[in-house]
Protein backbone atom coordinates (compact mmCIF):
# COMPACT_ATOMS: atom_id res chain seq x y z
CA UNK A 1 0.00 0.00 0.00
CA UNK A 2 1.45 3.15 -0.74
CA UNK A 3 2.43 5.43 2.04
CA UNK A 4 -0.23 8.31 0.80
CA UNK A 5 -2.93 5.94 1.16
CA UNK A 6 -1.75 4.99 4.08
CA UNK A 7 -1.16 7.90 6.10
CA UNK A 8 -4.59 9.54 6.44
CA UNK A 9 -5.93 5.83 7.34
CA UNK A 10 -3.43 5.43 10.16
CA UNK A 11 -4.09 8.92 11.52
CA UNK A 12 -8.36 8.67 11.23
CA UNK A 13 -7.84 5.20 13.51
CA UNK A 14 -6.17 6.75 16.23
CA UNK A 15 -8.19 9.64 16.08
CA UNK A 16 -10.62 7.36 16.48
CA UNK A 17 -8.94 5.17 18.77
CA UNK A 18 -8.35 8.22 20.99
CA UNK A 19 -11.69 9.79 20.79
CA UNK A 20 -13.27 6.78 22.72
CA UNK A 21 -10.52 6.86 25.26
CA UNK A 22 -11.64 10.35 25.68
CA UNK A 23 -15.69 10.07 25.65
CA UNK A 24 -14.90 7.21 28.04
CA UNK A 25 -13.16 9.27 30.26
CA UNK A 26 -15.57 12.05 30.21
CA UNK A 27 -18.24 9.82 31.60
CA UNK A 28 -15.91 8.24 34.28
CA UNK A 29 -14.53 11.61 35.32
CA UNK A 30 -17.45 13.59 34.99
CA UNK A 31 -17.79 15.87 37.38
CA UNK A 32 -21.14 17.26 38.75
CA UNK A 33 -21.40 20.96 37.80
CA UNK A 34 -24.10 23.18 39.24
CA UNK A 35 -26.65 23.69 36.32
CA UNK A 36 -27.54 27.36 37.85
CA UNK A 37 -23.42 28.28 36.88
CA UNK A 38 -23.90 27.47 33.50
CA UNK A 39 -27.35 29.14 32.92
CA UNK A 40 -26.22 32.28 34.80
CA UNK A 41 -22.46 32.23 32.57
CA UNK A 42 -24.96 32.13 29.59
CA UNK A 43 -26.98 35.06 29.97
CA UNK A 44 -23.95 37.14 31.49
CA UNK A 45 -22.79 39.55 28.89
CA UNK A 46 -19.26 38.08 28.41
CA UNK A 47 -17.41 41.35 28.30
CA UNK A 48 -14.95 40.31 31.49
CA UNK A 49 -15.11 43.77 32.12
CA UNK A 50 -14.38 42.93 36.08
CA UNK A 51 -16.59 45.41 37.54
CA UNK A 52 -18.02 43.36 39.59
CA UNK A 53 -14.91 42.21 41.48
CA UNK A 54 -14.67 38.64 40.15
CA UNK A 55 -11.80 37.60 37.50
CA UNK A 56 -14.34 37.72 34.29
CA UNK A 57 -18.22 36.43 33.88
CA UNK A 58 -17.06 32.75 34.53
CA UNK A 59 -15.46 33.58 37.62
CA UNK A 60 -18.56 35.74 38.65
CA UNK A 61 -20.91 32.84 37.61
CA UNK A 62 -19.07 30.58 40.08
CA UNK A 63 -19.08 33.26 43.17
CA UNK A 64 -23.11 33.88 42.53
CA UNK A 65 -23.42 30.09 42.82
CA UNK A 66 -21.22 29.34 45.33
CA UNK A 67 -23.41 32.64 47.35
CA UNK A 68 -20.56 34.68 47.80
CA UNK A 69 -21.47 37.26 45.48
CA UNK A 70 -24.59 39.30 45.28
CA UNK A 71 -27.14 38.53 42.02
CA UNK A 72 -27.30 41.87 41.02
CA UNK A 73 -23.15 43.02 41.27
CA UNK A 74 -23.15 42.85 37.38
CA UNK A 75 -22.98 46.73 36.34
CA UNK A 76 -23.44 46.22 32.52
CA UNK A 77 -26.10 43.64 32.53
CA UNK A 78 -27.90 45.91 34.74
CA UNK A 79 -31.40 45.58 36.86
CA UNK A 80 -32.89 43.38 34.07
CA UNK A 81 -29.66 40.85 34.02
CA UNK A 82 -30.13 41.06 37.84
CA UNK A 83 -33.66 39.93 37.62
CA UNK A 84 -33.00 37.27 35.35
CA UNK A 85 -30.24 35.80 37.94
CA UNK A 86 -32.67 36.37 41.05
CA UNK A 87 -34.83 33.98 39.01
CA UNK A 88 -32.47 31.21 38.48
CA UNK A 89 -31.07 31.47 42.02
CA UNK A 90 -34.34 31.69 43.42
CA UNK A 91 -33.68 35.09 45.28
CA UNK A 92 -36.24 38.20 45.13
CA UNK A 93 -33.64 40.97 44.01
CA UNK A 94 -33.70 44.33 45.84
CA UNK A 95 -33.62 47.52 43.31
CA UNK A 96 -29.89 47.45 43.12
CA UNK A 97 -28.23 50.93 43.61
CA UNK A 98 -26.94 51.73 39.38
CA UNK A 99 -23.56 53.01 39.59
CA UNK A 100 -21.48 55.16 37.17
CA UNK A 101 -18.35 56.89 36.81
CA UNK A 102 -17.99 60.58 37.69
CA UNK A 103 -15.60 63.40 36.75
CA UNK A 104 -14.98 65.01 39.39
CA UNK A 105 -14.33 68.26 37.25
CA UNK A 106 -16.65 70.70 35.20
CA UNK A 107 -13.74 72.16 33.24
CA UNK A 108 -14.26 75.86 34.50
CA UNK A 109 -10.62 76.72 34.50
CA UNK A 110 -9.66 74.66 31.38
CA UNK A 111 -8.52 78.00 29.97
CA UNK A 112 -7.04 79.30 32.89
CA UNK A 113 -3.33 77.93 32.23
CA UNK A 114 -0.27 78.29 33.63
CA UNK A 115 2.17 78.04 30.49
CA UNK A 116 1.69 76.54 27.08
CA UNK A 117 2.45 72.73 26.60
CA UNK A 118 3.57 71.41 23.80
CA UNK A 119 3.88 67.51 23.27
CA UNK A 120 2.38 64.24 23.73
CA UNK A 121 -1.47 64.81 24.13
CA UNK A 122 -1.69 61.94 26.75
CA UNK A 123 -2.86 63.22 30.28
CA UNK A 124 0.34 60.95 31.76
CA UNK A 125 2.63 62.81 29.89
CA UNK A 126 1.16 66.06 30.70
CA UNK A 127 0.45 65.77 34.01
CA UNK A 128 4.30 65.23 34.52
CA UNK A 129 5.18 68.69 33.44
CA UNK A 130 4.82 70.01 36.72
CA UNK A 131 1.26 69.06 37.39
CA UNK A 132 -0.23 69.94 34.01
CA UNK A 133 -0.46 73.40 32.77
CA UNK A 134 -3.66 74.37 34.68
CA UNK A 135 -3.67 76.50 37.23
CA UNK A 136 -6.34 74.47 39.18
CA UNK A 137 -3.71 71.61 39.99
CA UNK A 138 -6.94 69.37 40.55
CA UNK A 139 -8.23 69.99 36.76
CA UNK A 140 -8.97 67.50 34.04
CA UNK A 141 -6.13 67.51 31.60
CA UNK A 142 -8.59 66.54 28.80
CA UNK A 143 -5.93 64.13 27.26
CA UNK A 144 -8.39 61.62 27.19
CA UNK A 145 -6.68 59.14 28.63
CA UNK A 146 -9.83 57.74 30.17
CA UNK A 147 -11.59 57.74 26.75
CA UNK A 148 -8.77 55.10 25.80
CA UNK A 149 -9.15 52.94 28.65
CA UNK A 150 -13.17 53.17 28.55
CA UNK A 151 -13.98 49.62 26.90
CA UNK A 152 -18.10 50.85 26.13
CA UNK A 153 -17.82 53.88 24.75
CA UNK A 154 -19.16 55.61 27.62
CA UNK A 155 -16.80 58.52 27.99
CA UNK A 156 -15.85 61.29 26.19
CA UNK A 157 -13.83 64.95 26.15
CA UNK A 158 -16.27 67.79 25.30
CA UNK A 159 -15.15 70.87 26.07
CA UNK A 160 -12.27 69.96 27.14
CA UNK A 161 -13.14 68.18 29.92
CA UNK A 162 -14.09 64.37 30.36
CA UNK A 163 -17.80 63.61 30.30
CA UNK A 164 -19.46 60.37 31.57
CA UNK A 165 -22.35 59.14 29.34
CA UNK A 166 -24.86 58.12 31.83
CA UNK A 167 -26.38 55.97 29.64
CA UNK A 168 -23.62 53.56 28.43
CA UNK A 169 -21.64 53.73 31.39
CA UNK A 170 -21.54 50.45 33.74
CA UNK A 171 -18.86 51.61 36.78
CA UNK A 172 -16.41 48.90 35.69
CA UNK A 173 -13.52 51.40 36.91
CA UNK A 174 -11.18 51.62 34.10
CA UNK A 175 -11.25 55.16 33.65
CA UNK A 176 -10.54 55.29 37.67
CA UNK A 177 -7.62 53.96 37.25
CA UNK A 178 -6.36 55.56 34.08
CA UNK A 179 -6.86 58.97 35.63
CA UNK A 180 -3.30 60.42 36.58
CA UNK A 181 -5.23 63.03 38.05
CA UNK A 182 -7.18 60.47 40.37
CA UNK A 183 -10.26 62.95 39.26
CA UNK A 184 -12.52 59.97 38.49
CA UNK A 185 -14.87 58.42 40.99
CA UNK A 186 -17.37 55.32 40.87
CA UNK A 187 -21.15 57.10 42.48
CA UNK A 188 -24.18 54.97 43.12
CA UNK A 189 -26.58 56.67 40.98
CA UNK A 190 -29.48 55.92 43.06
CA UNK A 191 -31.44 59.14 43.63
CA UNK A 192 -34.15 59.90 41.33
CA UNK A 193 -32.33 63.32 40.67
CA UNK A 194 -28.88 63.13 40.20
CA UNK A 195 -27.22 65.60 41.84
CA UNK A 196 -23.56 66.16 41.06
CA UNK A 197 -20.52 67.94 41.93
CA UNK A 198 -18.16 67.89 40.30
CA UNK A 199 -14.74 69.30 41.68
CA UNK A 200 -11.90 68.02 43.50
CA UNK A 201 -10.52 71.57 44.22
CA UNK A 202 -8.68 71.52 48.15
CA UNK A 203 -7.45 74.83 47.02
CA UNK A 204 -8.81 77.89 49.51
CA UNK A 205 -11.94 79.90 47.97
CA UNK A 206 -8.92 82.96 46.69
CA UNK A 207 -7.27 80.45 45.32
CA UNK A 208 -9.95 78.47 43.66
CA UNK A 209 -11.66 81.70 42.07
CA UNK A 210 -9.11 82.37 40.33
CA UNK A 211 -7.92 79.68 38.83
CA UNK A 212 -11.71 78.48 37.88
CA UNK A 213 -14.81 79.86 36.82
CA UNK A 214 -16.75 77.59 39.19
CA UNK A 215 -14.19 75.42 41.48
CA UNK A 216 -15.90 74.85 44.76
CA UNK A 217 -14.50 77.37 48.02
CA UNK A 218 -15.65 75.59 50.46
CA UNK A 219 -18.70 78.16 51.72
CA UNK A 220 -20.57 75.56 52.99
CA UNK A 221 -23.88 77.63 52.20
CA UNK A 222 -24.85 74.07 50.42
CA UNK A 223 -24.46 72.14 53.80
CA UNK A 224 -26.63 75.15 55.56
CA UNK A 225 -29.33 74.77 52.60
CA UNK A 226 -29.01 70.33 52.90
CA UNK A 227 -32.00 69.29 54.84
CA UNK A 228 -30.51 65.92 55.44
CA UNK A 229 -27.39 65.46 57.75
CA UNK A 230 -24.41 64.73 56.60
CA UNK A 231 -25.57 64.90 52.93
CA UNK A 232 -23.16 67.40 52.30
CA UNK A 233 -19.82 67.84 54.17
CA UNK A 234 -17.25 70.33 52.99
CA UNK A 235 -13.56 68.89 54.37
CA UNK A 236 -10.63 70.82 53.21
CA UNK A 237 -12.85 73.74 51.09
CA UNK A 238 -14.29 71.20 49.11
CA UNK A 239 -17.97 70.11 49.55
CA UNK A 240 -18.70 66.70 49.09
CA UNK A 241 -21.95 64.65 48.49
CA UNK A 242 -22.47 61.44 50.31
CA UNK A 243 -24.65 59.92 47.75
CA UNK A 244 -25.93 56.86 50.59
CA UNK A 245 -27.96 60.15 52.03
CA UNK A 246 -28.62 62.66 49.68
CA UNK A 247 -32.32 62.45 48.10
CA UNK A 248 -31.79 64.97 45.32
CA UNK A 249 -33.96 67.59 46.65
CA UNK A 250 -31.90 70.45 44.75
CA UNK A 251 -31.44 72.67 47.30
CA UNK A 252 -28.08 72.86 46.98
CA UNK A 253 -27.79 73.85 43.52
CA UNK A 254 -30.19 77.09 44.43
CA UNK A 255 -28.30 77.58 47.32
CA UNK A 256 -24.45 77.34 45.40
CA UNK A 257 -22.95 80.47 44.57
CA UNK A 258 -20.61 79.03 42.24
CA UNK A 259 -23.11 77.54 40.09
CA UNK A 260 -21.02 74.26 40.19
CA UNK A 261 -23.81 71.82 41.99
CA UNK A 262 -26.10 70.61 38.89
CA UNK A 263 -29.47 68.01 39.69
CA UNK A 264 -29.75 65.76 35.91
CA UNK A 265 -27.21 68.07 34.18
CA UNK A 266 -28.62 71.42 35.32
CA UNK A 267 -27.50 74.41 37.82
CA UNK A 268 -31.56 74.77 39.65
CA UNK A 269 -31.95 78.60 39.69
CA UNK A 270 -31.50 80.40 42.86
CA UNK A 271 -34.40 80.11 45.42
CA UNK A 272 -37.35 82.67 44.55
CA UNK A 273 -38.44 84.51 46.89
CA UNK A 274 -42.26 83.17 47.92
CA UNK A 275 -41.06 79.48 47.58
CA UNK A 276 -38.38 80.34 50.91
CA UNK A 277 -41.44 79.59 53.18
CA UNK A 278 -42.41 76.64 52.57
CA UNK A 279 -38.47 75.09 51.98
CA UNK A 280 -37.82 75.98 55.00
CA UNK A 281 -41.00 74.43 56.96
CA UNK A 282 -39.50 70.69 56.81
CA UNK A 283 -36.56 71.89 58.29
CA UNK A 284 -38.12 74.03 60.94
CA UNK A 285 -41.32 71.75 61.87
CA UNK A 286 -40.46 68.20 60.37
CA UNK A 287 -43.24 66.63 62.63
CA UNK A 288 -45.94 69.06 61.41
CA UNK A 289 -45.04 68.26 57.91
CA UNK A 290 -44.16 64.89 57.48
CA UNK A 291 -48.13 63.44 58.72
CA UNK A 292 -49.24 66.26 55.39
CA UNK A 293 -46.71 64.90 53.48
CA UNK A 294 -47.76 61.07 53.94
CA UNK A 295 -50.85 61.74 53.13
CA UNK A 296 -50.31 63.48 49.79
CA UNK A 297 -47.69 60.66 49.37
CA UNK A 298 -50.60 57.42 48.29
CA UNK A 299 -52.87 60.07 46.56
CA UNK A 300 -50.60 61.58 44.16
CA UNK A 301 -46.94 60.31 44.45
CA UNK A 302 -46.23 61.98 41.28
CA UNK A 303 -47.91 65.05 40.65
CA UNK A 304 -46.53 66.35 44.43
CA UNK A 305 -44.15 69.30 43.60
CA UNK A 306 -41.07 67.32 44.26
CA UNK A 307 -38.51 68.45 46.83
CA UNK A 308 -40.86 68.57 49.96
CA UNK A 309 -42.43 65.73 49.27
CA UNK A 310 -39.76 63.66 48.14
CA UNK A 311 -38.02 64.99 51.48
CA UNK A 312 -40.21 63.57 54.45
CA UNK A 313 -41.26 60.56 51.81
CA UNK A 314 -37.42 59.28 52.44
CA UNK A 315 -37.47 59.63 56.22
CA UNK B 1 25.66 -2.33 33.89
CA UNK B 2 26.19 0.01 30.64
CA UNK B 3 22.66 -0.11 30.39
CA UNK B 4 22.41 1.73 33.52
CA UNK B 5 25.28 3.91 33.49
CA UNK B 6 23.48 4.88 29.90
CA UNK B 7 20.32 5.56 31.90
CA UNK B 8 21.78 7.92 34.40
CA UNK B 9 23.89 9.79 31.95
CA UNK B 10 20.43 10.57 29.88
CA UNK B 11 18.59 11.24 33.34
CA UNK B 12 21.57 13.67 34.64
CA UNK B 13 21.39 14.97 30.97
CA UNK B 14 17.83 16.11 30.78
CA UNK B 15 17.74 17.09 34.22
CA UNK B 16 20.47 19.74 34.20
CA UNK B 17 22.66 19.36 30.78
CA UNK B 18 20.40 20.13 28.60
CA UNK B 19 17.42 21.22 30.15
CA UNK B 20 14.47 21.73 28.30
CA UNK B 21 13.71 25.39 29.36
CA UNK B 22 16.82 26.53 30.15
CA UNK B 23 19.30 25.23 28.04
CA UNK B 24 17.21 24.17 25.01
CA UNK B 25 14.46 26.89 25.42
CA UNK B 26 11.60 24.47 24.86
CA UNK B 27 8.42 25.34 27.17
CA UNK B 28 8.47 29.08 27.82
CA UNK B 29 5.10 29.80 27.85
CA UNK B 30 4.46 27.89 31.59
CA UNK B 31 7.92 28.59 32.20
CA UNK B 32 6.56 32.38 32.35
CA UNK B 33 3.00 32.62 33.08
CA UNK B 34 2.57 30.10 36.03
CA UNK B 35 5.73 30.93 37.97
CA UNK B 36 4.59 33.74 40.03
CA UNK B 37 4.04 31.67 43.22
CA UNK B 38 6.18 28.29 43.92
CA UNK B 39 3.06 26.31 45.14
CA UNK B 40 1.37 26.63 41.65
CA UNK B 41 4.93 26.35 40.07
CA UNK B 42 5.15 22.77 41.61
CA UNK B 43 1.66 21.74 40.75
CA UNK B 44 2.78 22.90 36.89
CA UNK B 45 6.09 20.90 37.01
CA UNK B 46 4.07 17.88 38.64
CA UNK B 47 1.71 18.13 35.34
CA UNK B 48 4.63 18.40 33.04
CA UNK B 49 6.34 15.74 34.55
CA UNK B 50 3.39 13.30 33.94
CA UNK B 51 2.24 14.66 30.96
CA UNK B 52 5.84 13.94 29.60
CA UNK B 53 6.51 10.64 30.97
CA UNK B 54 3.03 9.26 29.66
CA UNK B 55 3.69 10.65 26.21
CA UNK B 56 7.05 9.48 26.10
CA UNK B 57 5.56 5.84 26.95
CA UNK B 58 2.69 6.09 24.39
CA UNK B 59 4.23 7.43 21.39
CA UNK B 60 7.53 5.48 21.61
CA UNK B 61 5.42 2.14 20.92
CA UNK B 62 3.42 3.86 18.11
CA UNK B 63 6.68 5.23 16.77
CA UNK B 64 8.37 2.48 16.67
CA UNK B 65 5.22 -0.03 15.77
CA UNK B 66 3.01 1.70 13.28
CA UNK B 67 4.90 5.14 11.81
CA UNK B 68 8.59 3.63 11.04
CA UNK B 69 7.59 0.10 10.07
CA UNK B 70 5.27 1.71 7.51
CA UNK B 71 7.43 4.43 6.04
CA UNK B 72 4.99 7.37 8.38
CA UNK B 73 8.27 8.44 9.96
CA UNK B 74 7.28 12.13 8.23
CA UNK B 75 4.19 11.82 10.14
CA UNK B 76 5.84 12.30 13.25
CA UNK B 77 5.00 15.32 14.73
CA UNK B 78 1.05 15.51 13.71
CA UNK B 79 0.80 12.06 15.06
CA UNK B 80 2.85 13.48 18.49
CA UNK B 81 0.87 16.71 18.77
CA UNK B 82 -2.42 14.09 18.52
CA UNK B 83 -1.37 12.04 21.04
CA UNK B 84 -0.51 14.79 23.26
CA UNK B 85 -3.20 16.98 22.85
CA UNK B 86 -5.52 13.81 24.01
CA UNK B 87 -3.65 13.14 26.32
CA UNK B 88 -3.46 16.67 28.32
CA UNK B 89 -7.65 16.08 28.20
CA UNK B 90 -7.59 13.14 29.78
CA UNK B 91 -5.37 14.81 32.72
CA UNK B 92 -7.50 17.09 32.76
CA UNK B 93 -10.65 15.58 33.20
CA UNK B 94 -8.93 13.42 35.63
CA UNK B 95 -6.96 16.35 38.19
CA UNK B 96 -10.97 17.94 37.60
CA UNK B 97 -12.19 14.45 39.49
CA UNK B 98 -9.45 13.60 41.37
CA UNK B 99 -7.71 17.05 42.55
CA UNK B 100 -9.70 19.82 42.06
CA UNK B 101 -7.99 22.66 43.97
CA UNK B 102 -4.84 21.87 42.16
CA UNK B 103 -7.25 22.11 38.75
CA UNK B 104 -7.97 25.51 39.94
CA UNK B 105 -4.59 26.28 40.60
CA UNK B 106 -3.25 25.18 37.23
CA UNK B 107 -5.81 26.87 35.49
CA UNK B 108 -5.67 28.05 31.35
CA UNK B 109 -1.91 26.40 31.84
CA UNK B 110 -3.18 22.77 31.74
CA UNK B 111 -4.77 23.06 28.36
CA UNK B 112 -1.48 25.26 27.53
CA UNK B 113 0.34 22.18 28.20
CA UNK B 114 -0.95 20.61 24.97
CA UNK B 115 1.09 23.18 22.65
CA UNK B 116 3.68 22.74 25.05
CA UNK B 117 6.72 21.95 22.71
CA UNK B 118 8.96 21.11 25.66
CA UNK B 119 6.52 17.82 25.68
CA UNK B 120 6.58 17.83 21.65
CA UNK B 121 10.05 18.32 22.06
CA UNK B 122 10.77 15.14 24.31
CA UNK B 123 9.09 12.25 22.17
CA UNK B 124 10.57 13.82 18.86
CA UNK B 125 13.97 13.89 20.29
CA UNK B 126 13.23 10.25 21.72
CA UNK B 127 12.61 9.27 17.71
CA UNK B 128 15.53 11.20 16.89
CA UNK B 129 17.91 10.06 18.94
CA UNK B 130 16.79 6.35 18.56
CA UNK B 131 16.09 5.63 22.33
CA UNK B 132 14.85 2.02 23.74
CA UNK B 133 12.04 2.26 25.54
CA UNK B 134 13.34 2.39 29.06
CA UNK B 135 15.51 5.05 27.65
CA UNK B 136 12.92 7.11 26.33
CA UNK B 137 11.41 6.95 29.59
CA UNK B 138 13.70 8.14 31.50
CA UNK B 139 14.33 11.16 29.32
CA UNK B 140 10.04 11.80 29.21
CA UNK B 141 10.48 11.91 33.19
CA UNK B 142 13.86 13.27 33.52
CA UNK B 143 12.97 15.78 31.06
CA UNK B 144 9.52 16.69 33.24
CA UNK B 145 11.69 16.80 36.37
CA UNK B 146 14.46 19.23 34.99
CA UNK B 147 10.98 21.19 33.52
CA UNK B 148 9.98 21.19 38.14
CA UNK B 149 13.66 22.07 38.76
CA UNK B 150 13.96 25.46 36.01
CA UNK B 151 9.91 26.45 37.42
CA UNK B 152 10.41 25.88 40.98
CA UNK B 153 13.84 27.68 41.07
CA UNK B 154 12.53 30.86 38.93
CA UNK B 155 9.15 30.86 40.84
CA UNK B 156 11.28 31.27 44.46
CA UNK B 157 13.19 33.95 42.22
CA UNK B 158 9.92 35.49 41.34
CA UNK B 159 8.49 35.80 44.94
CA UNK B 160 11.49 37.41 45.74
CA UNK B 161 11.89 39.68 43.14
CA UNK B 162 7.86 41.19 44.38
CA UNK B 163 9.62 42.76 47.16
CA UNK B 164 12.94 43.95 45.74
CA UNK B 165 13.34 47.80 44.34
CA UNK B 166 13.47 47.45 40.66
CA UNK B 167 13.33 50.32 38.06
CA UNK B 168 9.29 51.48 36.93
CA UNK B 169 10.22 50.68 33.44
CA UNK B 170 11.44 46.72 34.77
CA UNK B 171 9.06 46.43 36.90
CA UNK B 172 6.79 42.95 35.99
CA UNK B 173 7.59 40.89 33.11
CA UNK B 174 10.91 42.46 31.77
CA UNK B 175 12.59 41.46 35.09
CA UNK B 176 11.14 38.73 35.07
CA UNK B 177 12.84 37.61 31.29
CA UNK B 178 16.05 39.25 32.58
CA UNK B 179 15.94 37.15 35.84
CA UNK B 180 15.24 34.02 33.34
CA UNK B 181 18.40 34.57 31.35
CA UNK B 182 20.26 35.02 33.70
CA UNK B 183 19.38 31.18 35.46
CA UNK B 184 20.00 30.25 31.58
CA UNK B 185 23.14 31.76 31.75
CA UNK B 186 24.33 29.94 35.07
CA UNK B 187 22.80 26.54 33.68
CA UNK B 188 25.65 26.77 31.06
CA UNK B 189 27.96 25.93 33.88
CA UNK B 190 26.53 22.42 33.54
CA UNK B 191 27.34 21.90 29.86
CA UNK B 192 30.92 21.47 31.22
CA UNK B 193 29.83 18.21 33.29
CA UNK B 194 30.81 15.39 31.88
CA UNK B 195 29.23 11.97 32.34
CA UNK B 196 31.21 8.94 32.31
Amino acid sequence: MSTTILAPIVLTILGIIFGIILAVASKVFAVEKDPREEAIAEILPGANCGGCGYPGCGGYANSVVKGIAPVNACAPGGAELAKKIGEIMGVEVEEGARKIAQVMCTGGGHDKTRYDYVGLSSCLAVSRVSSGPLQCSYGCLGGGDCVDACKFDAIHIVNGVAEVDQEKCVACGACVTACPKNIIQIIPRNSKKYTELRCSSHDKGPATRQSCDNGCIGCKLCVKACPKEGALTVENFLAKINYDICIGCGLCSRACPRQLITVDGKVLPPKPKKEEPKKEAPKAAPAAEAPKAAEAAPAAPAAEPAPAAEASKAE
Amino acid sequence: MENITSLLSIALGAVLINNFILSQFLGICPFMGVSKKIETALGMGMAVIFVMGVASAVNWPINNFILVPNGLGFMQTVTFILVIASLVQFVEMFLQKAMPSLYEALGVYLPLITTNCAVLGVTLQNAQKGYNFGEALTYGIFGGIGFLVAIVLFASVRERMEFAKCPKCFEGFPIALVAASLIALAFMGFSGLKVW
